[in-house]
């Protein structure tokens, strides 16, 4: 049985997939990239060419990066819940939720910097455990669960603030605020470095651990990975309660920079869902990537900051992002059909 | 061959409120040995799989394993055992590749994350045993596979686990005449490395081709268990249609004895 086993193996690279058959999945997903990619290339091209002062270190790194740091860490920790199919609403005004959470936990509580920051990571996970308990235990449509979730991540911060008062962890707690501005590395902005490293780790989760493969495969078919002898119930509790904690860590990133404030991240959501839409995720389930995600998020602070700086009204900002995403999801329905008819 | 049968019903009882759907229904499954279970549409075979897959809990009679009587109350138990059921349409994730779905819910791991290079391997020497020829790529997504390749992966993933007993539920439904032939070989080659194999057809020429030994269901009651040598086509269909045919099948009652031929 090993002898031939040799045999099976040696062929594969032999027999390179006939040309003519169209490309391969995974070319074609890896192209997908390439043209998020391209797109976000040729709009900070447009940006750098047609409005002043963009394309400079300063701006790229302390306004754009930065900006896209919220969106970012909420699409890559929100791509898991879309390639199981599901969509999580609350995530934008999580941040004000764990915001807030951090706050109260920092400077009313007076907690030491580690254990409320745990504390913090452990209010989104909570946050993401009640939604996956929703969706997955109880059976809601995620798109209700997570809506109804939105509006109580809405009135909390209300509740457990002074009054609706911002707690500046920005200006009061100087070590906070280093997770956010500090330069661990010179002229590069922590929140940056923290938003690359979670997406390394998003990255592994998808693509190199069950964790990333029963996101996909219950996204692909639901029944057949019962069938397989996984707990799907389980698998969607832990993959809402994962995402949780991304958003708790877009909230501490938030916090630290502008300070806790009850109306921080609101309305985040949509542009977060978007950046990974525009990445090449599906919305239906089953296909995701980090890569495209981390793309997705550039495109959007590209054209909000490009847009500010050019000088265009926020209304019309507003409509431009919304043909974007119209446009991403076009392209990508066009490519469907046609490797459908290959 | 070992006389003892991996796999042996006794006496089976099933019903749904009133409807009694499996009555007193025998069945036995080898090693080796691709057994046929054939009937009309409502004679009982998908009730009688789900009974031996662990969905349906049987009322009453016996299920017994290697010769001893075991308690199978759910899915998990019969998977336990080795028995494994391929479902026509909905066995397989499509944006996973075959090796993914080969190894879907037994992942190999190496630490925390996944060990694709083992799986590939192993997932390539099943494939080689069973001398599939048909798949370009180990790695090649089954949204790209023809519903033969599908089929194909499907049996295969079942052979990777050194299952003792394999259902295959309509394998060749929806299938070319090319692409049933391959399937059919495919379930010939993994009866020949020892496992039981239950297939379960409409198709008659597929059952008289592969097949070692047909049961043959009748409105919830086993007609005939045959051997294939021992039968022809007709025969085989009169068994489906009416319950009996000549000395075989359910011999009418005592009363109406004079009917027989």
């Amino acid at each position: 049985m090993t002898e031939t086993a040799g045999v099976g193996l040696q062929k594969k690279p032999e027999e390179p997939p006939p040309a003519a058959r169209g490309m391969s999945p995974q070319l074609r997903m890896r192209l997908q990239q390439l043209a998020a990619f391209a797109g976000l290339v040729i709009i900070t091209i447009f940006f750098s060419v047609a409005g002043d002062n963009f394309f400079t270190y300063d701006n790229l790194v302390n306004n754009v990066l930065l900006s896209s740091v919220l969106i970012g860490v909420l699409a890559i920790g929100t791509t898991f819940v879309i390639v199981t199919g599901g969509i999580d609403l609350s995530i934008g005004w999580g941040i004000a939720l764990t915001g807030m959470a951090a706050g109260t936990f920092l400077i009313t509580w007076d907690l030491p910097l580690g254990l409320g920051l745990l504390m913090t990571l452990l209010v989104g996970l909570l946050l993401g455990f009640v939604n996956g308990f929703n969706v997955s235990i109880l059976g809601m449509p995620p798109f209700i669960a997570t809506l109804a979730m939105m509006l109580v991540c809405q009135g909390l911060p209300l509740v457990i603030s002074d009054n609706g008062a911002t707690i500046y962890l920005n200006s009061q707690f100087p070590p906070y605020a280093d997770l956010s501005g500090g330069t661990l590395i010179p002229k590069f902005p922590n929140a940056v470095l923290i938003f690359l490293v979670l997406a390394v780790i998003a990255w592994v989760l998808l693509n190199r651990t069950i964790f990333g493969r029963y996101a996909v495969s219950i996204g692909s078919n639901e029944e057949a990975t019962a069938l397989s002898g996984i707990n799907v119930r389980k698998w969607k509790l832990i993959i809402y309660a994962v995402a949780g904690i991304f958003t708790a860590c877009a909230g501490i990133l938030s916090s630290a920079r502008i300070g806790a404030s009850p109306t921080a991240g609101g309305g985040l959501e949509l542009q977060a869902i978007a950046a990974v839409v525009i990445g090449g995720t599906s919305l239906a389930g089953g296909k995701g990537t980090i890569v495209g995600s981390v793309i997705g998020a550039l495109i959007i602070g590209v054209l909000n900051n490009g847009l500010q700086i050019m000088g265009v009204p926020q209304e019309w900002q507003y409509v431009i992002l919304g043909v974007v995403i119209l446009a991403a999801v076009y392209v990508d329905m066009l490519r469907k059909k046609s490797s459908e008819v290959v | 061959m070992t006389d003892q049968p991996i796999l042996r019903l006794r006496g089976v009882n099933k019903s749904f409120g009133a409807v009694h759907v499996l009555d007193d229904v025998d069945f036995e499954a080898y090693a080796g040995k691709v057994t046929a279970l054939v009937g009309d549409n409502g004679a009982g075979k998908s009730t009688l799989v789900k009974c031996i897959g662990g969905t349906y809990p049987i009322d009453s009679g016996s299920y017994e394993f290697d010769g001893s009587p075991v308690h199978v109350s759910g899915p998990r138990d019969a998977a336990a055992l080795g028995v494994e059921i391929v479902y026509q349409d909905l066995a397989l994730c499509e944006n996973l590749d075959v090796v993914q779905n080969m190894f879907l819910g037994r992942e190999r791991m190496r630490g925390v994350v996944l060990d694709e290079e083992s799986m590939e391997i192993a997932a390539s020497q099943t494939l080689t045993s069973l001398s599939v020829r048909t798949l370009k790529s180990v790695r090649q997504r089954v949204s790209s596979l023809s519903g033969g390749q599908r089929q194909t992966v499907a049996i295969a993933k079942a052979a990777l686990w050194k299952s003792r007993v394999v259902i295959l539920d309509e394998p060749t439904a929806a299938l070319g005449v090319a692409q049933t032939a391959q399937v059919l070989d495919l379930v010939r080659r993994l009866a020949d490395q020892g496992v039981a194999v239950i297939l379960i057809s409409h198709n008659m020429l597929d059952v008289l081709q592969v097949a070692d030994r047909i049961a043959v269901l009748y409105l919830g009651r086993m007609a005939a268990t045959v051997d294939r040598a021992d039968v022809n086509q007709t025969q085989v269909v009169e068994l489906i249609t009416t319950g009996r045919s000549g000395d075989l099948g359910i011999q009418p009652a005592t009363a109406s004895a004079g009917v027989s031929i």
